[in-house]
This record gives C-alpha cells, sequence and structure tokens, in this order.
C-alpha cells in the first residue's frame, strides 16, 4: 500500500498532468459506467409492464410477447446487460417503444439542437455574467454605493429565483404571442432561438453574476491586491490583469457547475417552445411511456453532462496550473 | 529524575499523506522529559514539531516508536486507549482564537475536561473550576463570558485551565505564546513555569522563539527536519552549542542587551529542503556552514547519517563533526562558524589537548 | 482580532446582536420577505378552504373561457374558475415542496454527518459516492427517478428528496470537516470524548445555522423543480392540481389566451422569489453585515507649524489621525502621530497589536482600507506638501518614491501572474521602460538579493518559491524604482528565524546603497533594537517615544517602553530574573478618554496624567518623550521596574 503510493507519488511529482489526467479519466469512467448502468436499468425497474403500458392496455398479448422479445426482456438479466453493452458498443440504443423507430436515428437527428442551445445559453451567461459581476464588485466594493449594491441584489435574486420553464411559458405569451416579434416555436433559423437562449440563461446569469461578485470582492480584499495597489497602477490594467484571471477562476469553477444543470433545463425549455431537440423527445416520451426512448435520453444527457464537466475541470486545469497539483 | 517517569519517545516516526505521496515529518526521534521538569523543542516552521505533539497525544498515530507517559506504553485506537491516554496528557494549542469552542462558556468549555474522567458533583465542580480559574489568574467573573469577550492572552489562560483540568502527568505547550504580544506573552511565560515548578508535571514547551524556551525550560531539544540533532540542559545548550545548525539558529536570534550584529552574508545558503525527499546522510548537509559543500573532503556527511551520542550523555548532537565544548561561545552577533577553523573529525586521537 | 474591554458585558454583546439582527429584518428586502411569506402562508392556509370548491365546480356552460368579470383568468376546459384553482394549488405546490425539501435534508444531512464519525476507508468511499452522485444535475435525477416510481406526486416528491440529497450530504461534508479541523475540536479529541458527543456538542451547534439556511434556499429550488416535474406530466396527476400542471394545461391554450399560463408562472415565481429572499436575509442576518457609513470626519486641523520643508527628510508627518467608523461606533487607532524620516534612516515602529502601527503605516502610503478616514496636520513627501499637490501627482510621487513590502510573502504576490511582470510592471507603467530593459533591471535586483535562477526565476510563479524566496523577490521588487522610502511592514515575522536574518540584512544593505530610508514595522522590539537607527514606541495610536535604538535596552524614558523592555525574555539576560509584566489591557480604540493613554497602567501617574495627553517633545538630542515625569535616565532598567513590582 505504502509503496503504491510512493511510486504513485514519485509519479505525480514528476508528470502531474499525467497524474490529473488519467485520475480524471478514471472517475468520467465511473461515472459514465454509472449512467450506463442506470439507463439499462431503468426499463426493467418500472413498476408494471413497460411495453403493455407503451402498447397500450388492449394490445394482443402476442404482441407484447414479440415487442419483449425483440428488446431482449425476456432473457436473464446478467444476459441482458451483456447484450445491451454490446449494442451500445455499436451504437444502438434500440428501437422506440411507440413507433418503432431506431433511437439512435432520433438521438443523432435531435441531439446537435440541443447542444446547439445549451452551449449559446452557457455562452450568453459567461459573456454577461463575467464582466456583468466584475463591474458589480468594483462598483459596490467597501460598501459604497449601498443602494446600487441593494438594486443589484434585489434584481438578481429575482431573476434567479425565476425557473426557465416558467420564464420560457411569459416570453412565449409575451413577445411571441401578444407582440409578435419572435416566433412561438419551433427552429426557424436565428431569430427563434432568441427566446429558448433567453429563457435558459437568465436565470443561471444571475446566480453566476452573483458569484462572481463575491467572487471579485474577496480577490479585492486579499493582500497580493493591496500589493498591487502600492505600485499605484492604473486601474484598467490593475482590474485587468490582477483581478480579473483570480475571478476568472474561482468564478469558472462554480459556471461549470451551472452549466449540467441547464443542460437539464433544456428538457423543460423545450417542451414549451416545442423544440426539435432531446428535451422535448424526452418529454413526449415520458409522457408517452415509451421507455426505450427515455433511457436512451437520460443516457445522451447524463454523458454530456459528464463530458462537460471532464472538459471544464481540464480548462480549469489549464487556467489555474496549482490546481493540478492541488487535485492530485 | 526517575527513569521512566514522565513522558518519553523512543524512535518515534510520523508520517503524513501529502500531494505527492507520504512525507516523513518526524523521523526516528527519541526524547524524554522527566517528571516535574521542562523541556524546550525548538526548530523552524517544517521541522516536525506539532507533529510530533499531536502524535504524542494521540492525534496522529506514530508509524514507528513507542511512546511512554509514566514508563507505561500508550497504544491502542480504542476509545478507552484514547481515554487513559489524555487523562495523562493534554495539548495547549497555538492559536487563541480557535483554541476554545466559541459557543461555550469558559465554564462549560473547563467543566467539559474537568467531568471528562471523574464525575463530579455541581458543588465540586464549581469548586474545581473556581479553582483553576484561580490557579491561571483570571478572575472568577471570566466564567461567564464566551471567548470572543476575552483578549488572547486570557483565552489562552483558559486553555491551559481546560488541559490542567484532568490532572494530567504530561503538559505539551505547542507554541502557546507566538500568537501573542510582547507584554501578554511574559505573563503567560511565568505562569507557566511557577505552574510547571508549583504542580510538578513533566512539560515540553514548543516553540520557534528561542528566548521564551530558553526562559522555561531546563533542558532543550532542536529539530531539523523531523530529526533532532542536538539536546543538552539549557545553559549548555545555549552557551556551547555542539551542533552547527543550533549554532546558525542562536546566532540568528536578534538580542535586545547583545548590542549589534554586523551585516553578513546569508547565514544559511539555499533553501530548507522538502521534507517528502530530504538530503541523504546528514539533513542539514547542504545548507551546513562547515558541511562538504564548504570544506572538501566531509563526504561523510552526505553518505552516512550522524548518529547521537549515547543516551546517557548529557549533551548529545548528531553531526560527523560537532563543536566542542571549549570552543569560541556564540555570543549573538559574533558567530562565523568559519572562523573557528577547521575543526577535526570526532576520533579521541584528534581531540585537542 | 478585536479585544472585547474586559467588563462583565454578557447582555450588552446579546444585545448588540438582537439589534443587528432586527436591522435586517427592518430593512427594505426584510419587510418585503416576511410580507411574501405571510401572504403565502395565509393562501396555503385558507386558500383551498376559501375557494376549494369553485375550485372543482365544472360549468360546461363556460368552457375554455378567456378572462371575464366572473372568472378573472378565465376557465379550463371544464370549465372551472382557473383564479381558484390557482389559489387553491398553494397548499400542494408548497406542502410537496416542504416534504420533498426536509426527506432531502434528512438523508443528506445524515449521510454527510456520517463522513464526520466513521473511520477512514468508509469515509473516502462515502465521499465518492456524494461526489459521483452530484454530478448529475438534480432535474435530471430526479426525472429519472420521477419516471422510476411512477407518475404521481408521491414518486415525485421521493425523486426530488433523492435528488437533492447529495447536495446536502456534500454540504454536510465541507462544514463538518471544517469544523473537524479546529483546535477545540482536537482539544475535545485529547479529552477522549467519545463520538456521538463530538458530534452532538462539538460539530452540529456549529453548523447548524448554515444548514438551515440552505434548507431553506432548497425549499425554493424544490417548488420550481417539483413544478417542472408536473409540468412535464411526472408530478401530480389530475384530478389533483399545483401549480405547474395548471402551467403545462395552461400553456397547451397559450397561442390563444396566454393569461391561464402566465398566472401560474407568476404565482411560482413569486414562492420561489420569496424563499430565494428569504435565504437573503437570513444569511445577512447571520453575518451581521451591516454596511459602514461613510464617515464625515470633523478636519480639526490644529495649528500647523510651518516650518520650512527640510531639505534632509523624506517624510515628515504631524499629527495623523486615522479614524475607521464600524457600524455602531467609531474606532479610532491612530490618534495624532508624528514623526520625520531622513535620507537613508531606517526608522522601527514598534507596539503591540492594536496600538496603530499598521494603520499608520497604510495612511503614509495612502493605502487605507475602505471607509477609513485619515486627517493630517502636515504631510509631507520627497520635499512635497501632499495638501497642496493634486491627487494625480501625489499618486506619481507614491508610486516613483515610495515602496511597500508587507508582512506575508505567502499572499503578498497575485498567485496567477508571473514573477516577472510583477517585478516589472511598476517600472513600465511609471517610467515607461521598454520591456526588455525591465527584465535587465530585474534580473541586477535578483542578483542583488542573492536569489539564483535569473530568467527562470522571472518566468516562475509565486507558488513554486518558498516564504523566505518571496520576500527576498519583494524586497528586489521594492527596489526596482529607486525609492526613497521603503516601508516594511512586519516584513519578517510569518518567516523563521534564520530567513528573518537573511532578510534583515538585505534591507539593511539596500539601505546603505541607495540611500532609501526605511520605515520598519515589527512588534519585536529585539530586532527592531538590533536593526534600525532610531526607534518609535507606540502605544495607543500614538507614539510615545523616540530613541536611538542603541538607547533602547537601557536608555528608555517612557515608563511604557521601560516597561516592555522588561517583559521581553532576551538571549543575553539573565534566565532568573523574572520577566515583567503589564497588568491591565490597551486602551479602548473607541474611547475619548483625555488624557495619556496609558495612565491606567503606569506606576508613576500624576493626577494630571488623567486630564491632560503629554505630547512629544524633545529631552535630549534625538530622543523625544512623550510623558509627563519621564524616567530619570541613570537606574537600570530591569532592577528599577522589578523593585516597583515587588513594591
Amino acid at each position: 500500500m505504502t509503496t503504491v503510493s510512493a511510486r504513485l507519488g514519485a509519479l505525480a511529482r514528476c508528470h502531474p498532468w499525467v497524474v490529473f489526467c488519467c485520475r480524471r479519466a478514471v472517475r468520467l469512467t465511473v461515472s459514465l459506467f454509472v449512467v450506463v448502468t442506470a439507463s439499462f436499468a431503468m426499463i426493467r425497474l418500472v413498476p408494471g409492464d413497460p411495453v403493455r403500458a407503451a402498447l397500450g392496455v388492449d394490445a394482443p398479448p402476442d404482441l407484447v410477447a414479440a415487442k419483449r422479445h425483440e428488446l431482449g426482456l425476456d432473457h436473464g438479466l446478467l444476459a441482458q446487460y451483456r447484450q445491451y453493452l454490446r449494442h451500445l458498443a455499436h451504437g444502438d440504443l434500440g428501437v422506440s417503444l411507440v413507433t418503432g423507430e431506431p433511437v439512435a436515428d432520433l438521438v443523432r437527428a435531435r441531439l446537435p439542437a440541443t447542444l446547439l442551445l445549451a452551449v449559446l445559453a452557457f455562452a450568453c451567461v459567461l459573456v454577461v455574467a463575467l464582466p456583468g459581476g466584475l463591474l458589480a464588485a468594483v462598483w459596490t466594493r467597501g460598501g459604497r454605493r449601498p443602494r446600487a449594491e441593494l438594486a443589484f441584489t434585489a434584481t438578481t435574486s429575482a431573476m434567479a429565483g425565476m425557473p426557465d420553464f416558467v420564464l420560457a411559458a411569459g416570453l412565449t405569451a409575451g413577445l411571441a404571442v401578444a407582440l409578435r416579434i419572435f416566433p412561438v416555436a419551433g427552429d426557424l433559423g436565428p431569430q427563434s432561438y432568441v427566446l429558448p437562449v433567453l429563457a435558459l440563461a437568465l436565470a443561471p446569469t444571475a446566480v453566476l453574476l452573483r458569484i462572481v461578485r463575491v467572487e471579485t470582492l474577496k480577490v479585492l480584499a486579499t493582500d497580493y491586491l493591496r500589493a498591487a495597489r502600492a505600485k499605484r497602477l492604473p486601474s484598467v490594467p490593475l482590474y485587468l490583469r490582477h483581478v480579473a484571471p483570480n475571478t476568472l477562476t474561482a468564478s469558472l469553477t462554480l459556471a461549470g457547475n451551472l452549466l449540467p444543470a441547464l443542460i437539464a433545463g433544456t428538457v423543460l425549455v423545450e417542451k414549451v417552445f416545442a423544440w426539435p431537440g432531446i428535451g422535448s423527445a424526452m418529454a413526449q416520451s415520458v409522457a408517452a411511456q415509451d421507455y426505450a426512448v427515455v433511457e436512451a435520453s437520460v443516457l445522451v444527457l447524463g454523458s454530456a453532462v459528464l463530458v462537460v464537466n471532464f472538459l471544464v475541470d481540464l480548462a480549469l486545469a489549464l487556467l489555474d496550473p496549482r490546481s493540478v497539483i492541488r487535485k492530485t | 529524575m526517575r527513569e521512566g517517569a514522565g513522558l518519553a519517545l523512543y524512535d518515534v516516526t510520523v508520517r503524513h499523506h501529502g500531494p505527492f505521496g507520504p512525507i516523513t515529518a518526524v523521523d526516528g526521534v527519541s526524547l524524554e522529559v522527566p517528571q516535574g521538569t521542562t523541556v524546550g523543542l525548538v526548530g523552524e516552521s517544517g521541522s516536525g514539531k506539532s507533529t510530533l505533539a499531536r502524535a504524542v497525544v494521540g492525534l496522529d498515530s506514530p508509524c514507528a516508536g513507542r511512546i511512554t507517559v509514566g514508563g507505561r506504553e500508550c497504544r491502542g485506537h480504542r476509545a478507552a486507549d484514547r481515554r487513559r491516554l489524555g487523562q495523562q496528557v493534554q495539548l495547549v494549542f497555538q492559536d487563541p482564537d480557535t483554541a476554545l469552542d466559541p459557543r461555550m462558556t469558559v465554564r462549560q468549555s473547563i467543566a467539559e475536561s474537568a467531568g471528562a474522567f471523574v464525575r463530579l458533583d455541581r458543588r465540586s465542580r464549581e469548586q474545581r473550576i473556581s479553582g483553576l480559574l484561580e490557579l491561571v489568574g483570571l478572575d472568577a467573573g471570566c466564567a461567564d463570558r464566551v471567548p470572543r469577550q476575552l483578549s488572547g492572552g486570557q483565552r489562552q489562560r483558559v486553555a491551559v485551565a481546560r488541559a490542567l483540568a484532568v490532572d494530567p502527568a504530561v503538559l505539551i505547550a505547542d507554541e502557546v505564546t507566538s500568537a501573542l504580544d510582547v507584554s501578554v506573552r511574559a505573563a503567560l511565560l511565568t505562569m507557566l513555569r511557577d505552574l510547571q515548578r508549583r504542580m510538578g508535571f513533566a512539560m515540553l514547551f514548543i516553540s520557534h522563539d528561542l528566548a521564551a524556551v530558553r526562559h522555561v525550560s531546563d533542558a532543550v531539544a532542536v529539530m531539523y527536519l523531523g530529526r533532532i540533532v542536538e539536546t543538552a540542559s539549557t545553559e549548555n545548550l545555549l552557551r556551547s552549542p555542539r551542533h552547527p545548525y543550533t549554532r546558525t539558529l542562536l546566532s540568528a536570534v536578534p538580542s535586545l542587551h547583545a548590542g549589534r550584529r554586523p551585516v553578513g552574508e546569508p547565514l544559511l545558503p539555499g533553501e530548507v529542503p522538502d521534507p517528502a525527499s530530504p538530503p541523504t546522510g546528514c539533513r542539514f548537509h547542504p545548507r551546513c556552514p562547515v558541511g562538504p559543500s564548504r570544506r572538501p573532503g566531509r563526504d561523510v556527511c552526505a553518505a552516512r547519517d550522524p548518529q547521537q551520542d549515547a543516551a546517557g550523555q548529557p549533551h548529545r548532537a548528531a553531526c560527523h563533526f560537532p563543536y566542542h565544548v571549549g570552543d569560541c561561545p556564540p555570543q549573538a552577533g559574533s558567530v562565523h562558524p568559519d572562523a573557528n577553523g577547521d575543526r577535526a573529525p570526532r576520533t579521541p586521537g584528534d581531540l585537542p589537548s | 482580532m478585536v479585544l472585547f474591554p474586559p467588563s462583565p458585558s454578557t447582555p450588552g454583546a446579546a444585545a448588540g446582536r438582537s439589534r443587528a439582527s432586527r436591522s435586517v429584518w427592518a430593512s427594505p428586502i426584510g419587510v418585503i420577505t416576511l410580507t411574501m411569506l405571510g401572504s403565502l402562508a395565509v393562501l396555503a392556509v385558507a386558500g383551498a378552504v376559501l375557494w376549494g370548491q369553485a375550485a372543482d365546480r365544472p360549468d360546461p356552460s363556460a368552457v375554455l373561457r378567456g378572462p371575464t368579470a366572473s372568472h378573472l383568468l378565465g376557465t379550463d376546459h371544464l370549465g372551472r374558475d382557473l383564479l381558484a384553482r390557482l389559489l387553491s394549488a398553494t397548499w400542494l405546490s408548497l406542502l410537496l415542496a416542504v416534504a420533498a425539501t426536509l426527506l432531502g435534508a434528512v438523508a443528506g444531512i445524515t449521510l454527510g454527518a456520517l463522513t464526520a464519525v466513521v473511520g477512514g476507508r468508509a469515509r473516502r468511499l462515502l465521499g465518492a459516492l456524494i461526489n459521483l452522485l452530484l454530478a448529475f444535475p438534480a432535474l435530471l435525477v430526479a426525472m429519472f427517478f420521477a419516471a422510476l416510481f411512477g407518475a404521481g406526486a408521491g414518486g415525485a416528491v421521493f425523486a426530488l428528496a433523492v435528488a437533492s440529497a447529495p447536495g446536502f450530504a456534500r454540504i454536510t461534508q465541507t462544514l463538518a470537516a471544517g469544523v473537524a479541523g479546529t483546535d477545540f475540536m482536537a482539544a475535545a479529541r485529547v479529552l477522549g470524548l467519545r463520538r456521538h458527543r463530538l458530534l452532538l456538542h462539538h460539530v452540529l451547534p456549529h453548523i447548524a445555522e448554515p444548514l438551515m439556511l440552505n434548507t431553506t434556499v432548497a425549499a425554493g429550488s424544490a417548488l420550481v423543480a417539483l413544478s417542472g416535474l408536473s409540468f412535464l406530466g411526472l408530478g401530480v396527476q389530475p384530478p389533483s392540481y399545483d401549480w405547474g400542471l395548471l402551467l403545462s394545461q395552461g400553456l397547451d391554450r397559450i397561442y390563444t389566451e396566454p393569461l391561464p399560463a402566465v398566472a401560474p408562472g407568476v404565482a411560482i415565481v413569486y414562492a420561489s422569489v420569496a424563499f430565494q429572499l428569504l435565504g437573503e436575509v437570513l444569511a445577512g442576518a447571520a453575518a451581521r453585515r451591516a454596511r459602514t457609513r461613510q464617515l464625515e470626519e470633523p478636519a480639526v486641523h490644529p495649528a500647523r507649524a510651518d516650518r520650512p520643508a527640510s531639505v534632509d527628510h523624506v517624510l515628515e508627518v504631524e499629527d495623523l489621525r486615522v479614524a475607521l467608523p464600524s457600524p455602531d461606533r467609531v474606532v479610532r487607532p491612530v490618534r495624532g502621530v508624528t514623526l520625520a524620516l531622513r535620507r537613508g534612516e531606517m526608522v522601527g515602529l514598534v507596539g503591540e497589536s492594536g496600538s496603530g502601527k499598521s494603520l499608520t503605516a497604510l495612511a503614509i502610503a495612502d493605502l487605507l482600507p475602505d471607509g477609513a478616514c485619515a486627517t493630517w496636520g502636515t504631510h509631507r513627501f520627497l520635499g512635497a506638501d501632499a495638501e497642496s499637490s493634486t491627487r494625480k501627482e501625489r499618486r506619481r510621487q507614491l508610486a516613483t518614491g515610495m515602496a511597500v513590502i508587507f508582512q506575508n510573502p505567502a499572499s503578498a504576490f497575485n498567485p496567477s501572474l508571473r514573477i516577472g511582470t510583477q517585478m516589472t510592471e511598476a517600472v513600465r507603467a511609471h517610467h515607461g521602460t521598454p520591456r526588455a530593459q525591465a527584465v535587465e533591471q530585474a534580473l541586477a535586483q535578483l542578483q542583488r538579493v542573492a536569489l539564483p535562477g535569473g530568467r527562470r526565476l522571472l518566468r516562475s510563479r509565486p507558488f513554486q518559491l518558498s516564504g523566505g524566496q518571496r520576500q527576498r523577490v519583494a524586497i528586489a521588487a521594492a527596489s526596482m524604482m529607486r525609492p526613497g522610502l521603503i516601508i516594511a511592514d512586519e516584513p519578517t515575522t510569518a518567516l523563521d528565524v534564520t530567513v528573518q536574518r537573511q532578510i534583515m540584512d538585505l534591507l539593511r544593505r539596500i539601505r546603505h546603497d541607495d540611500a532609501t530610508a526605511i520605515l520598519f514595522i515589527s512588534h519585536d522590539i529585539a530586532l527592531v533594537a538590533d536593526a534600525c537607527d532610531r526607534v518609535l514606541v507606540m502605544y495607543g495610536g500614538t507614539i510615545v517615544e523616540n530613541l536611538p535604538a542603541h538607547e533602547l535596552a537601557t536608555g528608555a524614558r517612557h515608563p511604557y517602553t521601560r516597561m516592555l523592555v522588561a517583559s521581553v525574555p532576551d538571549m543575553a539576560a539573565d534566565r532568573d530574573r523574572p520577566l515583567h509584566t503589564i497588568e491591565g489591557g490597551p486602551p479602548d480604540p473607541c474611547g475619548a478618554v483625555p488624557g495619556c493613554p496609558f495612565h491606567d497602567r503606569c506606576p508613576h501617574r500624576l493626577d494630571r496624567c488623567a486630564v491632560e495627553s503629554p505630547v512629544l517633545s524633545p529631552l535630549d538630542p534625538g530622543h523625544e518623550v512623550a510623558c509627563w515625569r519621564p524616567l530619570p535616565p541613570a537606574l537600570l532598567c530591569g532592577q528599577r521596574e522589578t523593585e516597583e513590582v515587588e513594591k
């Protein structure tokens, strides 16, 4: 035990990046395994008979049996799992219980739209919240402008408390139905991205604004900033060079935690806007009890979240090399 | 000095889990604190003093060696073992801000400690608390305050009272004065010295402040990178240190009464080595003013671990080329180890006449 | 660190706290929060009773109507009044949210608290499990479990509880680990207290408050998430209804009639904002962060002694006062400091914590914290009067003429910038030195402070250096500008003695080579005596004595200086000499007591000392004392003080 850890320690000292990447990769693999297993278990754990539920109560028994056979539900669990993994390796996600279409096709057709939405929304969050939070902190530091601080706190808490799907409904009602500025639903070109992205991005923006402000205030109170002030640098270089990078690493760590929630939020927002993405497919199939599609959606969204977490970790490590040493 | 009484450590080694694998914070340390005496443990940050203290009270577990208190070995991780240990050894911490539970009043803190091993009825508990407060020089009015309402010195006194409430055989004071102001520090030092003399417990006084150690201790041990490099009675160690590290340490301490030191070259070249990969042989050799980097031909320092002198000796140093007792005393300011000339290796035939 | 005056003022402190929390509730946000929560509570209790029947009464004659006078929000597909349905859905929406939160909190906190109690391997496993669960967004987990448990209110509540538990577990784990690492927990463990006792007595009371706060905020999110599940058809099933279901039903007809979708949305937002605000207010009350008001300090300018600017003086300060406004009082840590530094002089400023020495330095460097306010009698730096120069001129003068070295080298460097950038940016900004030349200068300076490594060192980042190396880099950076004055604020306090000696040697050499004046601030009186030419002793915000350093050990005339000297354990003094202790505590920095700040601790006080404040006045050449009755110089301090104590 000790020799192994000693050897690992020696390796970590020489190649911290190798060890860091290996550990992250192992964690990613374990988590992916959990997601795969969960999605496999889902259809098998659902109370009652999911096949009958999907096909309807009055479906003939031989059709149900045939479907069960087709899904492999009549084998032992272990055999089923092996088969499931084999199919997964070939990109086969099974067929929809309702339409009979291959689920993989559905995912392939719909995933890009969802990802685009999530990425755009996340980009909006970063673009608004990072400079905004920094400015807010500089503006209200040390108890200056208490009124501006109050307004900031009130606005951001109201915004942060705004659920995305409710906001989506409100935006549809206001801007699409009443004022007819934007399309109501569907993907009809660049214009139709505005409302879904806005609905998805608003609450995370508010949360991140507050985080960035708090982090900036922390940086503004540090000794090294006082040391930088002692050099009397002009204020723009001072804030850009000394404050922003340190704020960024702390804020991005927390922003990385917002991204998975944002991906999950697409499910609800896509339903409101009838967006042709994986989330709305999931919402529909939940209602239709099409567990094959639900299972695949959980798998895809869950893996997306994990991969995103992994990438965020790597990006942060690049930004702040100390974290590699700290976290290995 | 009864053999086995008080606190004794034999070859104690403690390892931590560092980011790059295990770090040996304390490496084969043997130390004796006889009943009724105070031993000072001096060293710079990272030398393993605090780890040693934590190992003695059972907060860290040594991976090798024996620790005995009152002649009995302390072993085992069961709750009963820990309790027995806690009854005999108590620790006072460095930071008065966090050493006391901020939500408990002084009375509650001391009562928790006083009632930890003996059942006390309300009257005797109150008596005990007021007795302890008086012992550490606090007035009874302090009992109902929370730590927030006390000054740093007062908090540290409460911490001492809490430690003494179990009537320990050994008290360990880990940098108890370093967070305090000068005038408060003096009072606490004097109090600890008086308490130790009156109550007769064994005290291990850990500090980086040589002057404070000198004031309270009967004997001093010097630590460098997890090892004890020199042990002697306080007078001997200060008057004629034998290990080069002790010399540099002593000469670096500024003194109010000894006059000004000349501007010299940096005393210790290089930085403190990484404790995760300490130098081979003598751990001090890369920085030693009389070591192989300054004196060619002293390769033995890098190759072989110097052993401390035999346990019975009153003045023990772990060095291949120790200074001798008669050598120039390190009056603060006048130490230029190089000026002492080359010392012979330690062989009986080469001893100066 | 705030030292509370030793007075039996427990009730006072408690009152202070309750006043602070009351003021949080009385703030606009507090009032709004209370109103919103109150209205929700009333609706939850009364809604179903008042409008429950109307909400369930179908009206085939008015199906899918828009807003009318009798149906303010219109009706649904069975002709039921939507407003009544909205109001009577309050209790179910809130109940489910609270139930899910409580279930999740209990499960999560138990899991998290377990990590603090169980041993090594189990703790690591639990931690890994929590990490793994946290990787998935709660909403996705809730959807998964809601689909598993079957659509319905119960299933949704359980699913949400499962989804929120890891979050609670993580917070509990973090908080408990924070408490477990403190010294008082270690002390309790040394006492051999048992685990459950540790948990109940020491850990849980400390983390209860943040956990409660967290639960409150989580209730808001749970409400939203449950509505989301109902909205997806995974939560409450008809004929029951909550706000999410109403929203979902309203959305189907949003093209014709927006209000039935918007109204439940507003209800959800209202409740979620109420919880969010409650969290905000509770956090504010917990932190008791009362805002500091900008202070309007009456400008008490004493009659200015219009002495001509001495060419020899780098810095002249007269009657410097600093005030720090805090919520309920004004702290005055610096009360009239007068000092002057000649070119190339190294002056020590000693004092205990709270004596105002650091704030004096910060005021001179114009780096006071926000809200602090400094007033000057005279303030002349490098011959220029600060009052007559514009702010820009003054900034420029400070930038080129003064450098500051801070106490803690670990935190004085920006962790994300390379050493080279931090060393060269000041010369590049103020002298316009080109990059290459600035780098050459930096290399020369590094050479001077005996740091090998050259360009490699310039490319490294602060965390790659040891404390001593960083402090040497700080000194090199400070001398880059060849400043007239370096302020060193406890530069060696965080370092070991052997490193301290290197740093002191460097400072002395720089002072010698560049004729830079150094204001050396320290609490270590022996160090100051050893290193400086002149020593200023500070007590209670004023300078009580100004004397040559070599006289400090035996020639001090102010009683405080004498007692301070006698209380220092020294390597060269007699070991058995008892250390002198100064009875009493430092003066209250808020009080406005007239007289000498030391009078209540002084063994030699006169009646006059309590009424009239002594000013710093010359005694001998180069020796000034602020005392009405300076001690005679001849006596050996140690003996005399001891005798007096014994009396």
